[in-house]
């Protein structure tokens, strides 16, 4: 957990430099305002993983001398198959579609796209078809 | 402590489902394991190469003779934005981490599947109608985009380009950057809560850890480019003036936002080849990756730096801050100088086997180094001012991206047997390198000496001018080259169909990849080695033989032989 | 083994260092052969396919040019021939497995330094260019260059000179020899962008933005320019002419197109017609 946090913590305090040197040198808007967002973008997880990093000991795989029976246990849940992205994905088309051919599209398009999150979810909880 | 778990304790480690779910067509629309969604991406970006690489014979064609008009500027319009579109959007990018990292990354780590399995398959849904729907524009009244695949303002807006065309293109866009987001997403997290125990960070293949720089890059990238295309669309069908003179808009932060996203993109699409090469060069010299952290840190430069260098594109604009773009990107070349040395020094005293996929990593080496040299001008204003939007920039970036495909070529030779578990045809795979490369040199030199006489990019037609006219024809050969090499790439999978079984590591490999079946199980592995290196299946196949400077040698406890 | 040069140096012999300083000085004899043979050519540097251009800017972005080649030929070749070198003296013969190293950190430091060092050189020397090519000195000539689709227009403020011209005919900007010649671009639609290849420059000529740069011509010649950035349908076909001619010929030139386009509005008015803004065919003069 610690060298994630120390990874995405670097990277945001290079790009907050990099803001810095930018803004006061070049005072241009557009740049320095994307720049600031990458920064924050990489402080919001890399603060967490920082939090965390102090309060939980480390995982099996942060572990050097971890053997393969360290990680015993189970790792998580993996979904079966699942139409449902493609449901979703097909949703996503029309909504897009709409954007060119005419508002009516998004009909099918949200319909498709609200059964699929609703199914999906629905899914989930169940804990996949299997 | 045993080293190697038998098959029961390690489906312990996951709630394990044996594939007995649906096959045929309903398989592949259903399928959420990274691999069959892997194999998805792997065809659709290939089709693309395909389809790209026909737009640029056509567009090669229109140019062997001045006044041709083969085709008219309006279709040499339409082709030439396409041919970047979808080289771009659709081929190298989803190739690279929607294809190869798909695959391989979960399994480089030892993860049962990517952490978002169900969002994988909506990464892969949303690319592929991303790509219909970008391409659909050829089918509608007026034509496919024909702005450039950079889509300047304001001549993307509806005034200069009205038509179905444009909206198609970058609605199509919107739903392959929201796959890709899902994507990068998909990747940092099974990177980051999926590895195999031991893998520590600093254990992870070279491949695995760009291809987590490259998910972070996606993910700071691609929002802006979203944002962007919504801003465009807005401009064009609700009245607004973000990008137009007329409304107090900036036609110059179209620019901003969309190279914003394109420096970095280019960087999403090396970063992945950059690691194919390193792995490649690694096994087939049969030596570990030469300076394996100073790669780390080299890759960790790259992606830093790479937020600061998008006004590279605009110096010729005459509105960015020059100097700071221009130190920053000749910068760039320091880490990339980092890892092209790496990468020698890993082959230094190796033993290296000239096998299809290696000989496409040493024309990766001989390209990129071309590419790359050449774009350390282009970090020049002064040089910049000179060669801006002339044939120069075409053949520096298609040298890059040249090296690039040859670098994922040669990806597709080296992991094809672990995603399919068949080999291809080494000599038809030769025959293809050298068409190739060559077909690339002699693609790019005519196009470097285009630029320095003078030609422009992006003209469908030029006067008479025997000199330009000569340098066209070469590239035009080249051209014909290169697209025969890929003849030769569909016909080697057509011959080499079922017909070479690779057995579970053909190329003595390196990583956790080789250890587990061709292809592998449902979820991976039926069982794991210690993991003491980066290279574990190494460790494990020739005890005695781990990286001396790196210390765990002797703590590899083997008792077992390595199932083959 | 020890043929070669030695990347660990705890496996050193002894001698090795002697051997090392060696072929150092051979490496070093060998450098210094190609700068040895730019000497004796004298000032000939080869061009490498670009060409010193017309101006007085042209011709240090020319030198740039020459010294980033250079330093490229210089880095790629020492590189290419370390490639060639590992790949053919290392090639595979049987099963070995050879030794396991992997790092070496005074070489790896050695090859960042280096590349920091080059590259703060290429940004020296680039500054220099740079500052002397974007500068903007005093001038007595004035001339605003509108590009449109697509097209351009010349306009000599001051002057009651107006050139314009587009796709079937292209345009002429006259403008005098060793004189400061200062050009205020813009542009009234999308995008375009204004390169004279013979001056080695380009620049975007934006709406809503008002570019300025300056060149100072040493060479008299007509030399062709075009737009460089997609401008839509006809971008192919939107050249123009830039010629340099001496000071006495710019102001006869000058006065007859000044005197003709008095002319023309006069007839115009006469004639109670009015003339197309943009013109179909080139026709210069109208104001």
């Amino acid at each position: 957990m610690r060298n994630e946090a120390k990874l995405l913590l670097s990277l945001g305090s290079f790009f907050g430099l990099m803001v810095a040197v930018y803004w006061f040198w070049s005072h241009e808007n557009a740049g320095s305002v994307m720049m600031f967002c990458g920064m924050l973008l990489c402080f919001l997880p890399g603060s967490y993983y920082y939090f965390w990093s102090r309060r939980m000991k480390p995982r099996a795989e942060d572990d050097p001398n971890a053997t393969q029976a360290s990680g015993a246990g189970i790792v998580g849940t993996f979904p079966g198959t699942s139409i449902w992205p493609f449901t979703l994905g097909m949703g996503a088309f029309f909504v897009v579609l709409a954007l060119v051919f005419g508002i009516w599209l998004l009909i099918p398009g949200l319909g498709l796209a609200f059964w699929a999150i609703i199914g999906g979810t629905a899914e989930g909880r169940r804990g996949g078809p299997h | 402590m045993t080293d190697v778990l038998d098959p029961p304790s390690v489906a312990e480690r996951h709630e394990h489902h044996e594939e007995h779910g649906p096959t045929g067509i309903l398989k592949w629309l259903t399928s959420t394991d990274h691999k069959v969604i892997g194999m998805s991406y792997t065809v659709t970006s290939i089709v693309m190469l395909v389809i790209g690489g026909a737009f640029a014979e056509l567009i090669r064609a229109q140019l062997t003779t001045p006044n041709n008009n083969l085709v008219s500027l309006a279709q040499y319009n339409e082709l030439f934005t396409m041919h970047g579109s979808v080289m771009i959007y659709l081929f190298m990018g989803p190739f690279a981490f929607g294809a190869l990292a798909n695959v391989i990354v979960p399994i480089q780590i030892g993860a049962p599947d990517m952490a978002f399995p169900r969002l994988n398959a909506l990464s892969y849904w949303l690319y592929l109608t991303g790509a219909i729907t970008m391409l659909s524009g050829f089918f509608v009244a007026g034509g496919a985009a024909n702005f450039g695949w950079v889509a300047y303002a304001p001549l993307s807006n509806s005034v200069n380009t009205p038509g179905a065309g444009a909206d198609l293109w970058i609605g199509g866009l919107l739903l392959t950057g929201f796959s890709a987001i899902f994507t990068g997403v998909n990747i940092t997290a099974t990177i980051f809560y999926l590895r195999a125990p031991g893998m520590t960070m600093f254990r992870m293949p070279i491949f695995t850890w760009n291809m987590l720089i490259t998910a972070i890059l996606i993910l700071l990238a691609f929002p802006v480019l979203t944002a962007g295309l919504i801003m465009l669309y807005c401009d064009r069908h609700f009245g607004t003036h973000i990008f137009s003179v007329a409304g107090g808009g900036v036609p110059v932060l179209w620019q901003n936002i969309f190279w914003f996203w394109g420096h970095p993109e280019v960087y999403i699409l090396a970063l992945p080849v950059f690691g194919m090469v390193t792995e490649i060069i690694a096994v087939f010299s049969r030596k570990p990756v030469f300076g394996y952290k100073g790669m780390i840190f080299a890759t960790i430069t790259i992606g830093a730096l790479s937020l600061g260098v998008w006004a590279h594109h605009m110096f010729t604009t005459g509105t960015v801050l020059l100097p700071f773009f221009s130190i920053m990107s000749l910068l760039i070349a320091v880490p990339t100088g980092i890892k092209m040395f790496n990468w020698i020094g890993t082959m230094w005293r190796g033993e290296v086997w000239f096998s299809t996929a290696m000989l496409m990593a040493l024309g990766f080496l001989f390209t990129f180094l071309i590419g790359g040299l050449t774009g350390i001008y282009l970090a020049s204003p002064p040089l910049d001012f000179f060669t801006h939007d002339t044939y120069f920039v075409v053949a520096h970036f298609h040298s890059v991206v040249m090296a690039l495909m040859m670098g994922g070529m040669g990806a597709l030779y080296y992991w094809g047997p672990k995603m399919t578990g068949y080999l291809l045809n080494e000599k038809i795979g030769k025959a293809q390198f050298w068409l190739l490369f060559i077909g690339t040199q002699v693609f790019t030199f005519p196009m470097y000496l285009l630029g320095l006489k003078g030609m422009p990019r992006r003209i469908g037609i030029y006067p008479n001018h025997p000199a330009w006219q000569n340098l066209n024809d070469w590239a035009t050969v080249g051209a014909i080259m290169i697209g025969l090499s890929s003849v030769c790439f569909l016909v080697n999978i057509m011959y080499s169909w079922k017909k070479y079984p690779a057995g579970d590591n053909p190329w003595d490999g390196h990583t956790l990849e080789w250890f587990t079946t061709s292809p592998p199980p449902h979820h991976n592995f039926y069982r794991l080695p210690q993991i003491r290196s980066e290279r574990p299946t190494w460790d494990y196949n020739h005890p005695g033989h781990s990286a001396a400077a790196h210390g765990h040698a002797g703590e590899v406890l083997i008792e077992k032989e390595p199932v083959s | 083994m020890s043929k070669v040069f030695r990347v660990e140096p705890p496996a050193l012999p002894p001698q090795g260092v002697s051997v090392r300083t060696r072929r150092w000085r051979r490496v070093r004899r060998l450098a210094a052969l190609p700068i040895a043979a730019l000497a004796l050519a004298g000032c000939t540097i080869p061009s490498f396919g670009a060409s010193p251009g017309a101006t007085t800017s042209s011709k240090s972005v020319f030198d740039l040019w020459q010294g980033f080649t250079i330093g490229a030929i210089i880095v790629g070749g020492i590189t290419t021939v370390l490639i060639v070198w590992a790949v053919f003296r290392y090639r595979r013969k049987g099963d070995n497995i050879p030794k396991q190293s992997q790092y070496h950190v005074p070489l790896e430091l050695t090859y960042t330094i280096i590349p920091v060092i080059i590259v703060l050189g290429l940004f020296a020397a680039t500054l220099v260019v740079e500052n002397k090519e974007v500068a903007n000195p005093k001038t007595n000539v004035t001339i605003n260059a509108n590009a449109f689709q697509w097209g351009w227009k010349f306009t000599y403020p001051g002057q009651n000179v107006v050139v314009v011209g587009q796709t079937t005919q292209d345009p002429e900007m006259v403008m005098p020899v060793n004189e400061n010649v200062h050009i205020n671009l813009t542009s009234s639609d999308v995008i375009h962008g204004f390169y004279v290849h013979a001056f080695n420059f380009s620049r975007y000529a934006l709406p809503g933005v008002l570019n300025q740069f300056t060149f100072r011509a040493v060479n008299t010649g007509t030399y062709d320019g075009q737009c460089t950035q997609l401008c839509g349908l006809y971008h192919s076909l939107m050249w123009f002419r830039v010629k340099v001619v001496t000071d006495s010929q710019y102001t006869t030139w000058l006065k007859s197109k000044a005197n003709a386009a008095a002319a023309a509005a006069e007839s115009a008015a006469t004639n109670q017609q009015t003339s197309s803004v943009v013109p179909t065919k080139p026709t210069e003069g109208n104001s």
